[in-house]
């Protein structure tokens, strides 16, 4: 059976289970962030359901509209909070403590073999610590909490072979980027995208969350490093991709779809107007080292805004001990507090007309950062920062060929 | 288990593909009263749809029906304006599942797009899974699992909560 197979048969006691089957099945963890939180404790307190199945696996994060900006969003949050409290929620984090998804993984509230929901469309993101883990909208949710489980469709599994090391400049992102245009959603839709081979095996647990965080962009159910490089022999797969990671370039998306890939150096030139480095695709600590690698000792092109915001709060802390937030700082950013940030156009950061922003966060959809006639560009950390410092696309390998041929004289 | 559901007999209303959420309930409206909501359901597609759409008419469309975004409120406004089923020839996965726990029937059938007439009179066996156009052809949509036919028959998710508070056993289980 396949990573997806085995976690779905064990979680509603079967020896074996078979794609397009349905089954029931015992969930080990439930998130829910601010904006769902109080629709989902709320429709159970009308429903007249005064207890969750097991509180102690249920957290809630406030990520999205934090610092409130607005009555409305703190009302909502105040609901949130009362109910949380009254059904006995003791792992809530009030803002600050950093994006849901990336505050699940710190906080180990999902471990390897678990199988997770919650009411966010990248919960995919936990199958980078080997869990398989999806979004559902708010009426499941408050179902699943009632009693613990809830129904799932066994998904066929497209295997993803890596091979190799990341080429110079290249990093998780790029690699999902690339797959967008390799493996795509004609594939993937409703799959789980299993990533396996000995090029899986030496990736970080932050370049697999990144990858796994936008496996929904190609519409897949699940996106999961599962433990093991080898995939068991027994398992079937509807499709079977190699990619070697040295062949690999920087890559970025240009708008207004996720799947509207191309090596950065096609794309280079283009005028931007705010870069964006955080959320929970590419706001981890390796992602602000790699933006500071590029943007230490020197400025932000006149023109350009750079926003960064660290994913969480010990991410902050980290960057901050190690002087990257004081060095982006230098260089002309602006680093706002833990969270989601700009990344989906609620509340800072938003782009007028005509403006163009590139970031590494996960969707350029029209309009998902403010004014549908603004455009939006996805690459990684490294582009981003070389981004910001030439004022338009760049090819971060420029620069860093740059750093090491100082560094060759030195 | 033997789940009984009416067959639903109604108009057709025929969409393309990729009928995202956003087409459903277009961002710019989200905190209107849902009444104003409505009105908006579809526009920038058909702008007749929301209305002249009649209580128990039939949506069909072709490929992805429901992509984008988790919003719920996306099948809450086809049910809201008395649509009584979709038919397409696929759904994005958490669409098709929001529509079910709010009691929304949605039917994956293969070519249907192309057999479907606009304000053809089809009727459909949510149970049996048939679609039966105004010549009495019947297309063959897959069928629901018993699992979700059980959540559709209640109504919705909400209906199955309520019989949980009220201390009877969740009948999916
Ligand atoms: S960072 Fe962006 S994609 Fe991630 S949870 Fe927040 S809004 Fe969603």
């Amino acid at each position: 059976m396949t990573w997806a197979e085995q976690i779905l048969a064990a979680k509603s006691g079967r020896d074996r289970v078979q794609p397009g089957e349905y089954v029931v099945a015992r969930l080990d963890g439930f998130m829910m962030h601010d904006i769902f939180a109080a629709d989902v404790l709320g429709l159970l307190d009308e429903v007249g359901i005064a207890r969750l199945h097991d509180p102690e696996r249920v957290t809630v994060v406030f990520d999205h509209m934090v610092p409130p900006p607005s009555v409305a969003a703190a009302a909502h949050q105040r609901k949130a909070r009362e109910l949380a409290i009254r059904y006995g929620i003791r792992h809530f984090h009030e803002m600050g403590r950093g994006v849901s998804h990336q505050v699940m993984v710190e906080e180990q509230r999902v471990q390897e073999g678990d199988l997770v929901v919650a009411t966010d469309s990248h919960t995919t993101t936990y199958g980078g610590v080997g869990a398989i883990s999806t979004g559902i909208g708010s009426t499941e949710m408050a179902y699943a909490l009632a009693t613990g489980t809830l129904w799932f469709k066994v998904p066929e599994s497209v295997l993803i072979r890596l091979e190799g090391g990341f080429a110079e400049g290249t990093s998780g992102k790029d690699l999902i980027l690339a797959l967008m245009q390799i493996v795509g959603s004609d594939v993937a839709q409703a799959r789980s995208l299993e990533f396996r081979g000995p090029g899986a095996a030496s990736l970080t647990i932050s370049n697999r969350l990144t990858v796994c965080n936008m496996g929904v962009e190609m519409g897949a159910k699940f996106a999961v490093f599962p433990p093991g490089a080898q995939e068991p022999q027994e398992a079937s797969y509807v499709a079977r991709y190699t990619v070697d990671l040295a062949t690999l370039q920087p890559m970025v998306a240009i708008p207004h779809h996720v799947e509207n890939v191309r090596p950065v150096a096609e794309a280079a030139g283009t005028r931007i107007d705010q870069v964006f480095i955080g959320s929970c695709t590419n706001g981890r600590l390796q992602d602000l080292r790699d933006a500071a690698s590029l943007l230490a000792g020197r400025r932000v092109a006149p023109g350009v805004r750079l926003i960064v915001v660290p994913a969480s709060r010990e991410i902050y802390r980290q960057a901050a001990s190690e002087g990257i937030l004081e060095a982006l700082s230098a260089a002309g950013a602006i680093v706002e507090g833990p969270g989601c940030g700009p990344c989906f156009g609620g509340h800072m950061g938003l782009l007028a007309p005509g403006e163009r922003c590139l970031g590494t966060h996960n969707r350029n959809f029209q309009g998902r950062m403010g004014s549908p006639d603004a455009e939006i560009y996805l690459a990684s950390p490294l582009t981003a920062a070389a981004t910001a410092i030439a004022g338009e696309i760049a090819d971060p390998r420029v620069l860093l060929r740059e750093l090491a041929a100082k560094e060759v004289s030195r | 288990m033997s789940v009984q559901f009416p067959t639903l007999r109604g108009k057709a209303w025929l969409l393309g593909d990729n009928i995202s959420t956003d087409l459903l309930s277009p961002g710019p409206y989200v905190h209107a009263p849902n009444q104003e909501r409505l009105r908006h359901v579809l526009e920038a597609v058909r702008p007749d749809f929301a209305p002249q759409v009649q209580s128990g008419d039939l949506v069909v469309a072709g490929r992805n029906f429901g992509c984008g975004s988790s919003r719920e409120s996306a099948p809450q406004h086809l049910k809201d304006l008395g649509v009584a089923a979709v038919v397409a020839e696929s759904f994005s996965r958490i669409f098709a599942r929001n529509a079910i726990a709010i009691g929304l029937p949605v039917l994956t059938c293969a070519g249907v797009r192309q057999r479907v007439r606009d304000a053809e009179e089809i009727a459909v066996d949510v149970v049996s899974g048939a679609v039966v156009l105004s010549d009495g052809t019947a297309l063959a949509a897959e069928r629901i699992p018993s699992e979700m036919l059980t959540v559709l028959s209640n109504g919705g998710i909400v209906p199955m909560l309520r019989a949980i508070a009220q201390g009877h056993a969740p009948a999916a289980e």
